[in-house]
């Protein structure tokens, strides 16, 4: 397994397309940064426009601030890059013609293809520690550090200085869990198809569907709403806020709603799971034709 | 005498940092109110400057700030500044520093005495402001002021832009410069509501207590735990 | 001798139609086994049913006297295969390429084991540039590198010379030559091109329609007694009416595109031919063909048996 795996990595990072991945990622960033250094008070400042009663005083454009935003542009953006990769994971192999020859050769087809998840996840693991560095690090190097001023849509969070990365960490763990989910819709895909355009287009859809299903507020689709991966994609926002007490004072080191992050974990690693077995089934059983 | 009410009011809000209105038919003129508005203001003028640490708490339904220390500068005339260690604060508007301002603008006012009420087992006189400039943004004050120490126990202001405010000071063993051990800062706390994709969050959020942001009175409260006075601040902070 | 592929009944039932049909063969250790049908008469599916790539429908494989469903990994560590086109990574190059199926395959090759194999094929020289950059004949010796890397016992090798000129025609036939003579490898050779086969294969299988037609060694399928002759003469009516009337009317057989077609043993065709002199028959061409090539076109081109002459 360890062998397959280390070939499969080593196939993934001999190819070209694996690093425009890294590089569009670095790119978008590096401009966002640029965006947010050169107007990003004017940004700031239409931000509080809404606060309207209330001053507010500080350096409210820091690098945990700009990662925070920076995050949620990504989690449009990287999940199709995951998908690039994903969805050629087994595809891209059938239309290269390679498929036909890797699974003649004496390992069994259950182990080349958790291998090739494996080499997926970990591809995906180290493109988030890309974004963490250029998102994370590269801003509080720029913007230097402070606290955490976040405006939800019913409520304002400021978290202390102190306590923001911890909460990074852990979300960047749990935006991990949700690209495998991602990897997963598009590795499920790939076992039907003779080549990635379909898997990754297709995975693509899934994505935007789902969330569009979810941002629409009727009843018929609020009901599905709750099994929908793209709905637990974002709870690592729930990472960014706090308990109050009963004085309304914020407490250090609490998450509002741990319950919700734990029960959207367990989803998404229901959906990995499911769509992985899933995988190694339809790929038992199939007949290679490529 | 038109130079002595702008000197006069000048030194009210210096005092005070905040604006005062009121309708004025229903009051009278008390020379006795403006005398003691310059007791209160001759005490306080003994104050060039402070530096002052405290820990400052936000109660706002809709605001969810940890208890952080601060520090406050003071110089005369008008400079104001709360800091947090670099971090960041949020404070209700004409509330702490942005009056400061606000009272250099206007400063035409006219001192009515309201009689007398009982704040904190403490016998207050009452004196009602208000501004003669009709574009003002404060409409009416309302100061309770300890006749005997010279504190002001509590003020009322109601402005056009940002509601009324009430301010509750407790004094300790600064009061001697008329400076509170503790301030409160209590206000109607507008709804708020952020209009959706600002922050970029495209997803609905649940808020996380709706109870406890239907409750509209918000409340801001500054500890003063040390005073540093007359010992010179400098300019810099205040940019 | 011991068997190496035994396959028994084997069948491939898509939907409605069958890929392969009850299929049974045997190939032996050191055969050049030619596996012979026109394109879509079930070679692929065989092999790839060979190579686990394709689940059969029915029917029993065994490789190396080993069940191939219980045995799975032995067996393929000991097969080779190139399967219809030899593709491989096109962003890695040859050595890469070469290095990975290695390990693939269950062998660890040292660099120059690894180099000594390309050259054995000719690539030496591109060995670390990309493959995207091959032409179809380089990429098929990257594929037989590929398929050898391993020291395999069973070589597979699907229609190896679709898309090459013929030099490198040339080239695989001569390489199939040295594999079995001087490596004494077994090889599975799938080809539509009987005449390829023909000087390569020591026995020969013709399936058609995923069906078995014919199996044997090639001396025996190329019996000299089932030489077919074809007649074109001035006046072919002429000369059918002649032989009918002789001792020669037995070995006439149905027309052809116009010519006579008769079926005598190879040693009597100077008789024949004598014959046909001393009675004025003008011939215009006369032309021997195996009757297994005859059969083998007549099956793999579609054509129709002729009827039989008649004027």
């Amino acid at each position: 397994m360890w062998q397959l795996l280390q070939i499969e990595l080593y196939k993934i990072f001999r190819r070209p397309r694996t690093y425009i991945a890294f590089g569009a990622t670095a790119a978008l960033i590096t401009l966002m940064q640029f965006g947010l250094k050169v107007d990003g008070q004017e940004y700031a400042d239409f931000m509080l426009q809404s606060l309207g009663s209330f001053d507010v005083q500080g350096k409210l454009l820091n690098g945990y601030m700009v990662c925070y935003i920076l995050l949620q542009l990504l989690l449009v953006h990287v999940p199709l890059l995951v998908t690039l990769i994903a969805a050629d994971m087994i595809s891209g192999e059938a239309n290269l013609g390679t498929l036909r020859l890797l699974l003649s050769k004496p390992y069994s087809r259950t182990s080349i293809i958790l291998a090739k998840f494996f080499a997926t996840c970990i591809y995906t693991l180290l493109l988030l520690i890309w974004v963490a560095i250029l998102a994370l690090f590269v801003s509080i190097f720029v913007f230097g550090t402070g606290d955490l001023f976040l405006m939800k849509t019913e409520y304002i969070v400021l978290i202390k200085q102190n306590d923001v990365f911890w909460r990074y960490c852990c979300a960047f763990g749990f935006a991990f869990v949700a690209l495998i989910t991602v990897a997963s819709v598009g590795f499920f895909l790939s076992a039907f198809a003779e080549n990635s355009i379909g898997p990754i287009v297709a995975t693509m859809s899934i994505i935007i569907l789902f969330t569009v299903l979810g941002t629409l507020n009727l009843p018929v689709f609020q009901t599905i709403n709750p099994y929908l991966f793209t709905t637990h994609m974002v709870i690592w926002k729930e990472f960014f806020d706090e308990k109050v007490n009963v004085n309304n004072e914020a407490i250090a080191g609490s998450i509002q709603d741990m319950p919700q992050i734990i029960h959207s974990l367990i989803i998404l690693s229901i959906y990995i799971i499911g769509l992985i077995t899933a995988t190694v089934w339809v790929m038992r059983k199939k007949d290679i034709l490529s | 005498m038109r130079e002595f009410e702008k000197l006069k009011m000048k030194y009210i809000l210096k005092a005070l940092f905040l604006l005062f209105t009121i309708h004025f038919s229903l009051f009278t003129f008390s020379q006795d109110a403006t005398e003691l508005v310059n007791k209160v203001k001759d005490k306080l003028d003994k104050v060039n400057d402070y530096t002052a640490t405290g820990i400052l708490r936000t109660d706002v339904a809709f605001i969810k700030a940890p208890v952080s220390k601060v520090i406050v500068y003071y110089k005369k005339p008008d400079h104001f500044r709360l800091q947090k260690n670099g971090g960041i604060s949020i404070l209700p508007k004409g509330g702490v520093s942005v009056n400061m301002r606000t009272v250099i603008s206007t400063n035409n006012f006219t001192a009515l005495d309201a009689g007398d009420a009982v704040i904190n087992n403490v016998k207050t006189k009452v004196i009602k402001l208000l501004p003669n400039d009709e574009n003002s943004d404060v409409v009416l004050s309302t100061l309770y002021i300890d006749e005997a120490n010279l504190l002001i126990l509590k003020a009322i202001t109601t402005t056009r832009e940002n509601g009324t405010y009430e301010i509750t000071m407790h004094y300790g063993k600064y009061s001697e410069y008329g400076l509170p051990g503790k301030v409160v800062f209590s206000f109607d706390a507008k709804n708020y509501k952020l209009p959706k994709g600002i922050t970029l969050d495209f997803d609905e959020e649940k808020p996380a207590d709706m109870e406890r942001l239907k409750n509209k009175k918000g409340k801001v409260e500054i500890d003063y735990s040390s005073y540093i006075i007359n010992k010179g601040v400098d300019d810099s902070v205040f940019k | 001798m011991q068997s190496i592929v035994e396959v028994k009944n084997l069948s491939k039932h898509y939907k409605n139609i069958s890929a392969v049909d009850k299929l049974s063969f045997t190939v032996y250790e050191g055969d050049v086994y030619g596996f012979l049908g026109q394109n879509g008469a079930g070679k692929s599916t065989t092999i790839r049913m060979l190579l686990t790539l394709i689940q059969p429908t029915e029917g029993s494989i065994n490789l190396f006297g080993l069940k191939l469903n219980a045995y799975r990994k032995e067996i393929l560590q000991s097969i080779g295969a190139i399967i219809e086109k030899p593709d491989v990574y096109k962003y890695l190059s040859a050595y890469n390429n070469l290095k990975l199926f290695a390990r693939m395959s269950g062998a660890h090759r040292t660099e120059k084991e690894l180099l000594q194999q390309l050259d054995m094929v000719g690539l030496k020289e591109r060995a670390h540039d990309k493959v995207h950059t091959f032409s179809q004949g380089m990429k098929q010796r990257l594929g037989i590198a590929i398929a050898l890397i391993h020291n395999p016992r069973l070589i597979i090798l699907d229609e190896p010379t679709n898309g090459l000129d013929p030099q490198g025609i040339a080239d695989i036939r001569n390489l199939i030559l040295h594999l079995s003579r001087e490596m004494k490898k077994t090889l599975l050779v799938s080809s539509h091109l009987l005449n390829e086969m023909e000087q390569v294969a020591t026995r020969l299988l013709i399936i058609d329609k995923g069906k078995k037609l014919v199996e044997g060694t090639t001396a025996e399928l190329f019996d000299p007694s089932q030489i077919l002759i074809e007649l074109e003469t001035l006046n072919n009516a002429e000369a059918f009416k002649l032989i009918t009337n002789s001792n020669w009317q037995s070995a006439l057989q149905p027309k052809r595109n116009n010519s006579l077609v008769l079926k005598i043993h190879r040693n009597i065709i100077p008789d024949f031919h004598v014959w046909l002199v001393q009675h004025n028959i003008k011939i215009l061409s006369l032309q021997s063909r195996h009757s297994l090539e005859d059969y083998f076109l007549q099956v793999t081109s579609g054509e129709q048996h002729v009827a039989a002459f008649a004027n």
